[in-house]
């Protein structure tokens, strides 16, 4: 039954101010029951205060064929980490 | 505080949420999908989280000494007071969805009434129980709706489990001298004042459903005397075996 039922990706944000994040994913006929699914599957322990559901056909995914290209040319700029300034003493809560 | 008459109405509300824990949990590893299989197993485990507080106050109203394991697993047949539409076998999946629906109508008012009773301690319990049947509730009119719009096939056997289990449900809106006593007390809800909103609720999901409400005048009752129907013995063996056998086991 489960294997003729569309995939979801589910995305549970844990506390208000922060992102959802992925939690995994399940099968379900529909976007209700996906929702529903998820909730008893990945909040059951109190992870949650709201969740996504997203069909996994709809997202959208860079191809490890591309890795190179995409994410290697970033490998050798340690500069774009904000990690060359010096924190004045008189900033706290960095 | 020793008080006979909530100490039964409390054993009654224990054992209807005990034994449909125990019904649920048969549907462990064979449910039509792993997520349904979690989802039935988080509804055991709200009802029996309920059963176990309506139980252990069901023992120190009685002030005998009993705990929730002596009256969960030391009780005969005649001895428990669910009501029957609890106890019925699960059938397939459709008959479990019309008795889920059947009774999460039922609880959600009756918990909603039990959040004012005038035992404080009945009404903590109801604060917490009543958000969990409101999803329970939830999940099986998802579910009935489904399967009665969906194929012929499910049609079919949503509504024949329906009309299988539909009969007992009546015995939920009974009343007795007992439930009188403690209505004009306040401490109980009033069955037959649950009843409204249960039809209306139920007729809503079954036309919704393409399901039609089952004509039959049957009204099969007795579970709050101890009288059950003929399986229910076997779900007790079942679930008493193993505290009977090795008395004080835990792990």
């Amino acid at each position: 039954m489960s294997s003729a039922q569309p995939l979801w990706e589910v995305f549970v944000r844990s506390k208000r101010g922060l992102s959802h994040t992925h939690a995994g994913s399940l099968h379900a006929p529909d976007a209700h029951m996906a929702l529903r699914n998820a909730r008893d599957l990945f909040t059951r322990r109190q992870e949650g205060v709201s969740i996504w559901v997203v069909r996994a056909t709809d997202v959208v995914a860079s191809s490890p064929d591309e890795k190179d290209a995409f994410f290697d040319p970033s490998g050798d700029k340690p500069y774009r980490h904000p990690t060359f300034y010096d924190v004045p003493d008189s900033v706290t809560h960095l | 505080m020793v008080d006979p008459d909530v100490s039964q109405y409390c054993l009654r509300l224990g054992d209807d949420a005990l034994v449909l824990a125990q019904r649920l949990c048969e549907w462990a590893a064979r449910s039509p999908q792993l997520e349904e299989d979690v989802a039935l197993m988080n509804l055991a485990l709200d009802l029996l989280g309920q059963s176990r507080s309506l139980l252990t106050l069901a023992g120190a109203r009685e002030g005998a000494g009993r705990d929730e394991d002596d009256l969960a697993f030391l009780r005969d047949e005649p001895d428990f007071v669910n009501a029957q539409l609890v106890e019925l076998e699960n059938g397939d999946f459709g008959r479990t969805m019309a008795k889920q629906l059947l009774v999460s109508a039922y609880a959600l008012p009756l918990w909603q009434a039990l959040c004012g009773s005038t035992d404080a301690d009945l009404a903590a319990i109801a604060g917490k129980a009543v958000k969990e049947v409101a999803y329970h509730l939830d999940h099986a009119r998802s579910w009935v709706v489904r399967l009665g719009d969906g194929t012929e096939e499910s049609h079919l056997r949503m509504q024949k489990g329906l009309d299988e289990v539909w009969p007992y449900a009546f015995e939920l809106f009974e009343s007795d001298p007992l439930l009188d006593r403690l209505v004009a007390r306040g401490v109980a809800a009033d069955p037959a004042a649950l009843q409204p909103f249960w039809r209306s609720c139920v007729e809503e999901v079954l036309a919704e459903a393409t399901l039609s409400v089952p004509s039959t005048d049957w009204r099969p009752s007795g579970g709050r005397r101890g009288t059950h129907t003929e399986s229910f013995g076997y779900l007790l063996a079942e679930m008493q075996h193993l505290h009977r056998s090795h008395p004080g086991v835990s792990w």
